[in-house]
């Protein structure tokens, strides 16, 4: 899902470049208020666990594999605005330090999997827990569905890039259907992995996933 | 720190996961393209892609060709890249949460 240098203009590069950035100042101040002492570990040690998990790309169809974005997964663990942070800082430790996403297209990457996929998957993970029974399993199950909606979501996020500054002369309806097809099959990948890690979370330290009631923390 | 001790297991405990996945599970990864790699190529355009920057840093591509032996290659990439975000991760965390405590005296 990283997009190398080129194949977006430099000019469309530079704008979501400095959306990046506003997106960025946004989440930190957000972060700045409502961060407790133990989401500064937490969200250091997601993080970490979304770069570990990125490595590992599944297969998916022949000749295509996908791997976790994981932004649905800590928006989840830490909140929205953190969870962008924990993105952020994932794509910028793999375009500076293992040349993995170009290091122009940082700000497109940003917003496709930081603000798309962590606050946009976040924004449907809310939506389930407010529709969905409030039983012990719904936390992770809202995550895996809203991690499963949250690729498609940031694949559009590359369409709609694509549209305004792409450089080659393709059809913006075959990159369209291209890119929606593909990462809806990414999806289940995505919306398993995070159920799996949420579930394991929840049973474990319910008490450290933001916006779950102290009721449903003793059950377990 | 309100940090117990139940809470600091469950940290390390996680740390080791995140390791675990980075050294061992990755040793299985697909080395196929990803969903957007794949549609670049497929519709024509991976031409437009201009080689990455930092192409020559050491542990560019995960590491690939750094010692020789991939296997290597990866266990390094994901000892380094876990360490890496962690540290990095907690620093700008750490420096966020600062700036909120120096605001509430």
């Amino acid at each position: 899902m990283h997009i190398p240098d080129g194949v977006i203009n430099a000019t469309t590069s530079a704008g979501f470049g400095a959306v990046a950035a506003g997106g960025f100042g946004l989440a930190v101040r957000r972060t700045r208020d409502t961060l407790n002492d133990r989401q500064v570990p937490m969200a250091a040690l997601t993080a970490a666990f979304v770069f570990a998990a990125q490595m590992v790309n599944f297969p998916v169809i022949a000749g295509m594999s996908g791997h976790l974005l994981g932004g649905v997964l800590a928006a989840v663990l830490v909140g929205p605005a953190a969870g962008m942070l924990v993105i952020t800082v994932v794509l910028v430790v793999q375009a500076l330090v293992f040349a993995d996403g170009g290091l122009t297209a940082l700000g497109l990457n940003i917003v496709n999997m930081g603000v798309v996929g962590a606050i946009g998957g976040y924004v449907v993970y809310r939506v389930l827990r407010r529709v969905l029974p409030d039983r012990p399993g719904t936390v992770a199950t809202a995550a895996g569905i809203a991690a499963f909606v949250s690729v498609p979501l940031a694949a559009m996020g590359f369409v709609i890039q694509f549209a305004i500054g792409g450089t080659a002369d393709v059809s913006l309806g075959a990159v369209l259907t291209a890119m929606l097809g593909t990462h809806v099959l990414i999806g289940i990948g995505e919306g398993v992995i995070t159920g799996l890690v949420v579930g394991a979370v929840m049973t474990s330290r319910p008490d450290v996933v933001p916006g779950v009631r102290p009721r449903a923390a003793v059950e377990v | 720190m309100t940090v117990d001790r139940s809470f600091r297991r469950f940290l390390v405990v996680g740390f080791l996961a995140a390791m675990l996945v980075a050294v061992v599970v990755s040793q299985f990864a697909s080395s196929d393209p990803d969903g957007l790699e794949y549609v670049v190529e497929d519709e024509g355009f991976i031409d437009q892609a201009r080689e990455h920057d930092l192409a020559d840093t050491a542990l560019a591509d995960y590491g690939d060709g750094f010692t020789g032996n991939s296997a290597l290659d990866t266990t390094v990439a994901g000892l380094v890249g876990v360490t890496v975000t962690a540290v990095v991760g907690w620093g700008l965390f750490r420096l966020v949460r600062h700036r909120h405590l120096d605001r509430a005296t």
